[in-house]
């Protein structure tokens, strides 16, 4: 069982994010850390790699788009016990939107042809929550994304997605594209003999050339879409304040009703 | 010159921060109001690899360097000096003495165990009469039949108690005026271990007086060679510095983080407490010593792990970090005011637990006396 896993390097959590005015670009020069729902992906992968059996067999592998100190992040992954890391790292796909993401992964995973390709449900800095469905369309696979339950049987995958309304489950034949959330797992910490065995795993930095990807292609001009303008979000509307007085859950209650919301 | 960490040391540093911060630090203030020993979380150090980090791989442990073990060991007492003090005494004063000295076979029979946390290793040393002088040990060790007969007592031993303590390396008088290290397995016949210490702080780590008496130990538990005792305990205590210099600084950086939030919360005469001069002066000033004490503490454990001498730095650090620890606990509750004085406040808690950094392995005096020494004076 080969399981490719996509992961993000993002903004680390505790810096404040800021956006360029300049490029309308985050500004990612700060300390960077694994997507954290990633590593929810990540352990998923472990999990069904270490239980299927076929440990020789058996590959976690690590796939990525980002600047060459995504490798940090990459490496908590590893330490956690992925087996390998493909980075694909290239000045041309800086700037790259979704479409062209979307297409650098997809020929990033066609190399690999895993049976399984998991992905986080979203990423914490753009949280556009939908770039495995680009990927899912442009390699023509099945995709059950919000999975909150994960079972392989039969060649095929079972997904439990939480809706807002409760669970649907999904089979679909494998290879296929599942999106996890959070809820999924509890991901473990990277042990200390993983961590001072990552950097003998193999880590392979690809350009845009090793995937004979046309520069045209990624980047800004691979890209469908311009930001023209950032703004602030509209300030709140009317807000008001309640002292609580020992009545503070009443009124509460007499607000939301007043707003037909209970 | 290059003062970047490793991309490992930064995991590791990142790894244990995160561990503390989500499996200690919710249960901190509980272990220490019990006075209850932390088994659960000993295991899941022991799988994470931290009850053996930098003894090599093929002994079990994780094969890390002493920067690594040191950031470590700072990022455990920022959050928790009971769990600190277990992991640190059980690696650098318990497991290594038989690590540094021990024949292979010692080592193959003690370290994978000792290494992977399933067994907690002691050091004994100090004892009623012998502390800061610590070779006028007065336990003897007489051998008879193959075997070495123990007789005496130790005090304030750490990890000796535990249930899932393996044993404990002590220094014993084997002749006139020699002295030499012992392996004594927990479980022999006439060492008898007291129940634990009431104390101060620290409460939810083991520390214990221990009793041999007629205490047969086998000729082959003997330590490296006879009547070097002295010498190897004095090597113990010059690592074991760096741990203890890293929890200095740990814990300085944890009151400090304490009572950096709490200043942007607490307001008085209409604003927030950090609005003050005075109080930024305070936190402005701990933040620059304990980068010092950060970098002296580092740099001790770099030379260690460059094979280069390291005692003289290794003393500095621990006497700078020890004192600069009870700075900060003590600036730090005092910004936490009467808040600071109450239990439920983890400051409480580090300010109790600092002391014992300006005494344990050497007090602040002795470490000036090994400074002065190193200084050729
Ligand atoms: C004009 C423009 C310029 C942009 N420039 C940049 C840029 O320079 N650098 C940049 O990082 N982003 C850039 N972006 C954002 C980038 O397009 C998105 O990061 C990308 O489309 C993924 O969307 P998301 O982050 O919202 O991911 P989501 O759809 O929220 O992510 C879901 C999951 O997809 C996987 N995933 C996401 N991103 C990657 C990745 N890079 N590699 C592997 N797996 C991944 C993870 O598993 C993640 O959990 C730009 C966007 C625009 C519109
Ligand atoms: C919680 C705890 C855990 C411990 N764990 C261990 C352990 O695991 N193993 C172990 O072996 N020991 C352990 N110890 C013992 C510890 O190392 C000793 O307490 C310490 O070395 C000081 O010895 P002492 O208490 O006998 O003080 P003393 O040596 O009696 O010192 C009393 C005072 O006199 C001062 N003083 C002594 N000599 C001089 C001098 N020449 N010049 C100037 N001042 C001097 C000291 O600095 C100190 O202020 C532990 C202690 C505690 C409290």
């Amino acid at each position: 069982m080969k399981i490719a896993v996509c992961v993000k390097h993002v903004p680390d959590a505790a810096v404040t994010k800021r956006i360029d005015p300049g490029t309308k670009r985050l500004d990612r020069s700060g300390e960077g850390s694994l997507n954290p729902v990633d590593a929810n992906a990540v352990e998923e992968a472990l999990r069904i790699r270490d239980a299927t059996g076929d440990g020789a067999e058996g590959e976690v592998v690590l796939v990525s788009l980002g600047p060459e100190k995504a490798i940090d992040s990459l490496r908590k992954a590893l330490a956690m016990g992925a087996d390998r890391v493909l980075l694909v790292s290239d000045p041309d796909a800086a700037g790259s939107d979704l479409v062209a993401t979307s297409s650098l992964l997809a020929k990033a995973l066609e190399r690999e042809g895993a049976d399984l390709v998991l992905f986080g449900q979203q990423a914490s800095d753009s949280d556009g929550a939908v770039l495995w469905a680009a990927v899912a369309e442009r390699l023509r696979l099945p995709l059950i994304s919000q999975v909150a339950e994960l079972t392989l049987e039969g060649g095929a995958v079972t997904g439990k997605r939480q809706t807002e309304f409760g669970y649907d489950v999904i089979r679909a034949p494998l290879p296929a594209v599942v999106a996890v959330a959070d809820s999924i797992n509890e991901p473990r910490y990277p042990s200390l003999k993983g961590i001072m065995g990552a950097k003998r795993k193999q880590q392979d930095v690809l350009s845009l050339a090793d995937l004979e990807i046309e520069a045209e292609r990624a980047g800004a001009s691979g890209s469908r879409t311009e930001v023209l303008a950032l703004s602030d979000p509209p300030p709140r509307g009317e807000t008001r304040k309640l002292e609580d007085d020992g009545t503070g859950a009443e009124k509460i209650v007499e607000f939301l009703a007043e707003k037909r919301l209970v | 010159m290059d003062l970047d960490l490793t991309p490992e040391q930064e995991l590791v540093r990142d790894t244990v921060r995160e561990f503390a911060r989500d499996r200690v630090a919710p249960v901190a203030e509980e272990l220490d109001r019990e006075s209850r020993f932390p088994y659960e979380l000993v295991r899941e150090l022991g799988e994470l690899g931290l009850m053996g980090l930098p003894i090599p791989e093929e002994y079990g442990g994780a094969g890390g360097d002493t920067v690594s073990y040191a950031l470590a060991i700072e990022e455990l007492t920022r959050i928790d000096s009971s769990v600190a003090i277990t992991v640190a005494a059980h690696t650098s004063l318990g497991t290594m003495p038989i690590f540094l000295f021990g024949s292979e076979e010692q080592k193959r029979k003690w370290l994978p165990e000792l290494a992977s946390g399933t067994k907690l290793a002691a050091f004994g040393l100090t004892e009623a009469g012998a502390g800061s002088d610590a070779g006028a040990t007065r336990t003897t060790a007489e051998l008879r039949d193959g075997n070495w007969v123990v007789d005496g007592s130790k005090m304030f031993i750490t990890n000796a108690g535990t249930d899932i303590s393996g044993c404990v390396t002590i220094t014993a008088r084997t002749g006139e005026d020699e002295i030499s290290n012992l392996i004594v397995s927990n479980g022999t016949a006439g060492y008898e271990i007291s129940a634990p210490l009431k104390k101060l702080g620290w409460k939810a780590s083991d520390t214990r007086e221990l009793s041999f008496r007629d205490c047969a130990v086998p000729e082959g538990n003997l330590l490296g060679p006879r009547g070097q005792g002295f010498h190897q305990f004095l090597e113990i205590l010059d690592g074991g510095r760096i741990s203890v210099a890293a929890m200095g600084v740990g814990l300085a950086q944890g009151a400090y983080d304490l009572a950096f939030a709490y200043a942007q919360e607490r307001e008085q005469f209409g604003k927030k407490i950090s609005r003050f001069q005075a109080v930024q002066f305070r936190l402005a000033d701990l933040a620059t010593e304990i980068e010092a004490g950060r970098a002296l503490t580092l740099r001790a454990a770099w030379l260690k792990d460059r094979g280069r001498p390291f005692a003289r730095e290794a003393a500095m650090a621990k006497l700078y970090t020890g004192e600069l620890s009870n700075r900060a606990a003590n600036w730090s509750l005092q910004i936490h005011g009467g808040y600071g004085y109450m239990d439920e406040y983890a400051i409480s808690r580090l300010y109790r637990d600092q002391k014992i950094l300006e005494i344990g392995e050497g007090t602040n005096e002795v470490q000036r006396m090994v400074i002065a020494k190193h200084l050729g004076l």
